[in-house]
């Protein structure tokens, strides 16, 4: 299906370089960024060793660290999440009392970790910002709710939720929220396509963007 | 007697329904005064001229005070976030800027912010590029701190502000217009600086409605300030304390009536804006008087920022207004032609009669757009309702993978039960006013 982006297929169908202008050629790295190691620079070796001393389990919990363009991001494993973000707010020298958002992202691609969800969290105490991203397979999309830890995630979890499947295991009120409560699907995910309907006009037709040629 | 379809009651196994449109409200008020029922519950919106924009509010009552109230959003979802996907990194800004359509510029330079950090090209964005940014996004806040002020007023029945605070408005969108040619939804911030210059004498011309603008602020806080009948609906109404402002997300005025001096343009400033003198407004109520006030403050604020910004720009004058490299700029710079559309004369006429490659380069650059090297970022700015966050996701390609709003408004509006339980039915629309919740926000 064109709207699948995991084919990556070049301008106007074309496979290989096709491209002869040597505009596309210039820049082409699909590459995410990698797991970084000490020393993380910023304020980001004092997050990680503080929350290593308040939390023993640390080195199970927490899958890799990835600092990329002054942001640090803490892959946790789901099964930790709850754990980890307790002592996130409540460690007094980490302090994360506010959580931003939660912000989903579907993967196909990724074999059993098809669906991330990502914390954006916000030291007021002592300006600093994190982000801890969770992975789970789409066959078992389940993740503990943090609206115990903060109650501002409630909607977000609904979003997320609504938008990608993501169950919150413990939330109030899983309920859809942006989406009617009997729509079909999670339109955010990337198999979902984009729809629309065909415009006519003195016979020719407009598909939707979703099934349009692919730029990638 | 006939049946009125739009005033009908059924039962359902929660008890009697009734549908209430307009003025039939006498006979519900009889029939479920002749019931022995002491709870209601009621329906307040979508379509509500006090729910400031298309907000359904599910308030359970018993008479007069409300003992559970529930938001029903997503009316006016119309998958922005999605649409970004399927559109080019340039593109996407278009879209941004028509989600919190009283604030467009806020959106656009939280996504720019945005895809320059993916980019990595934060500091080669033009010192000019950023003063300007700084101008448009300060005329924003009071343009939209106007609408929150006027139509607060005028849901709480006060008419008056709201004819003032439109009429100021409109000479903040006059602006927009003589810099954007566009009132709302200007998409002028782009990727890499913005879409074109300032024209002639415009700062000048900003200055002057800058001192109107100081003179006609004096209407408002004329008819507001320390007004009995004001005082009476806004003071100790719509409570929420730093507790729950920082368990709940809020930010913003909201959070800034409990004390707490956050203000991303402070702690974490961004556009330059640690080189502007400007003071961060606090309340200490934690009430609608409270943010009211701050909303007051912050357009003084506003319009210091503005004039400093205008002197920046008298020096930065002739600078570029966009970044170097002509992969993130749009190929050529279009100026307004005769026929009162962009053009670029030169433009066209080298890539049509002189150079094949220039032609190809503008082919594949308009068509596909640039790359953004794969990761993700998250980047903020404080709009007039709080912090306003986008995380964008890239995969490499030509266009996003993943644009995610935090807008203020959604995660503001989640304190409504916490403001107005336990209630009487009147102060909600006072709290809910002082959320300033933009549904286009909150629904994207």
């Amino acid at each position: 299906m064109s709207h699948d982006k995991t084919l990556n297929k070049g301008a106007f169908g074309v496979s290989g370089t096709g491209d002869t202008s040597g505009y596309g050629g210039l820049v082409k790295s699909n590459a995410k960024p990698g797991s970084s190691e000490r020393p993380f620079g910023s304020y980001f070796d004092e997050v990680a060793d503080e929350l290593e001393r308040a939390f023993p389990e640390f080195n199970d919990a927490i899958e890799k660290v990835i600092v990329d363009r002054d942001e640090l991001t803490l892959h946790v494993k789901a099964a930790h999440l709850f754990e980890t973000a307790t002592k996130l707010r409540d460690t007094q020298t980490l302090r994360f009392e506010q959580c931003m958002g939660v912000s989903g992202a579907h993967y196909p691609e990724e074999k059993n970790r098809e669906l991330h969800a990502i914390y954006h969290l916000l030291s007021m105490t002592h300006n600093r910002r994190i982000r801890i991203e969770v992975s789970i397979p789409d066959a078992n999309p389940h993740l503990p709710s943090l609206v115990e830890v903060w109650a501002g995630c409630n909607w977000n979890e609904r979003e997320t939720f609504d938008m990608f499947g993501i169950i919150f295991d413990g939330h109030p009120a899983l309920t859809r929220i942006l989406m009617p409560d009997d729509w079909p699907g999670h339109p955010q995910r990337k198999d979902y396509p984009l729809g629309g309907i065909d415009v006519e006009y003195k016979g020719a037709v407009v598909p939707p963007p979703s099934d349009r040629r692919e730029y990638q | 007697m006939m049946q009125d379809p739009y005033a009908s009651t059924r039962e359902t196994t929660e008890g009697t329904v009734y549908s209430v449109t307009g003025g039939d409200w006498d006979s519900v008020v009889t029939e479920i005064g002749a019931t022995k029922e002491e709870r209601v519950v009621v329906n307040m919106g979508p379509q509500h001229p006090s729910t400031h924009g298309v907000l359904r509010l599910i308030l359970e009552l018993e008479g007069e005070t409300v003992t559970e109230t529930r938001c029903g959003i997503g009316y006016l979802h119309t998958g922005i976030e999605k649409n970004c996907e399927y559109r080019n990194w340039t593109q996407g800004v278009t879209f941004v800027t028509r989600m919190d359509y009283l604030a467009p510029l806020f959106n656009e330079a939280a996504y720019c912010l945005g895809v320059e950090k993916l980019l990595g090209i934060t500091n080669d964005v033009t010192e000019r590029a950023s003063v300007i940014r700084v101008l448009m996004m300060e005329l924003n806040r009071i343009s939209s701190h106007m609408v929150a002020l006027g139509t607060g007023a005028l849901e709480l029945g006060a008419l008056s502000p709201m004819i003032f605070a439109f009429r100021e408005r409109e000479l903040v969108l006059d602006i927009f217009e003589m810099v954007s040619g566009l009132r709302m939804n200007m998409a002028y911030i782009r990727p890499g600086g913005v879409a074109q210059d300032l024209p002639e004498h415009a700062t000048s011309k900003i200055r002057e409605t800058i001192k109107e603008l100081r003179i006609n602020f004096k209407d408002n806080a004329k008819l507001l300030i320390g007004n009995t009948i004001w005082l009476k609906r806004t003071k100790d109404i719509g409570i929420l304390d730093l507790a729950g402002c920082t368990t709940l997300g809020i930010t913003g005025p909201v959070l800034r009536a409990t004390g707490m001096p956050w203000d991303l343009r402070k702690t974490q400033p961004y556009c330059g804006y640690e080189n502007y003198d400007f003071d961060v407004i606090t309340a200490e109520t934690s009430d609608v008087y409270g943010r009211f006030l701050i909303r007051m403050n912050e357009l003084e604020q506003s319009l210091r920022i503005i004039e400093q910004a205008c002197d920046k720009l008298d020096v930065l004058e002739g600078q570029p207004v966009m970044v170097s490299d002509k992969k993130i700029a749009w190929p050529s710079q279009l100026t307004l032609g005769g026929d009162g559309i962009g053009n670029s004369l030169d433009h066209i006429r080298e890539i049509m009669g002189t150079s094949m490659e220039s032609l190809i380069h503008h082919f594949k650059l308009v068509t596909e757009g640039f790359r953004v090297p794969a990761g993700q970022v998250y980047s903020a700015v404080e709009s007039p309702r709080g912090e306003l966050g986008v995380h964008l996701i890239s995969d490499g390609g030509t266009r996003p993978y993943r644009v995610h709003f935090r807008d203020p408004s959604f995660n503001n509006l989640q304190s409504t039960a916490a403001m107005c339980e336990g209630s009487q039915i009147a102060d909600i629309v006072g709290a809910v006013a002082s959320i300033d919740p933009v549904m286009g926000g909150v629904d994207r």
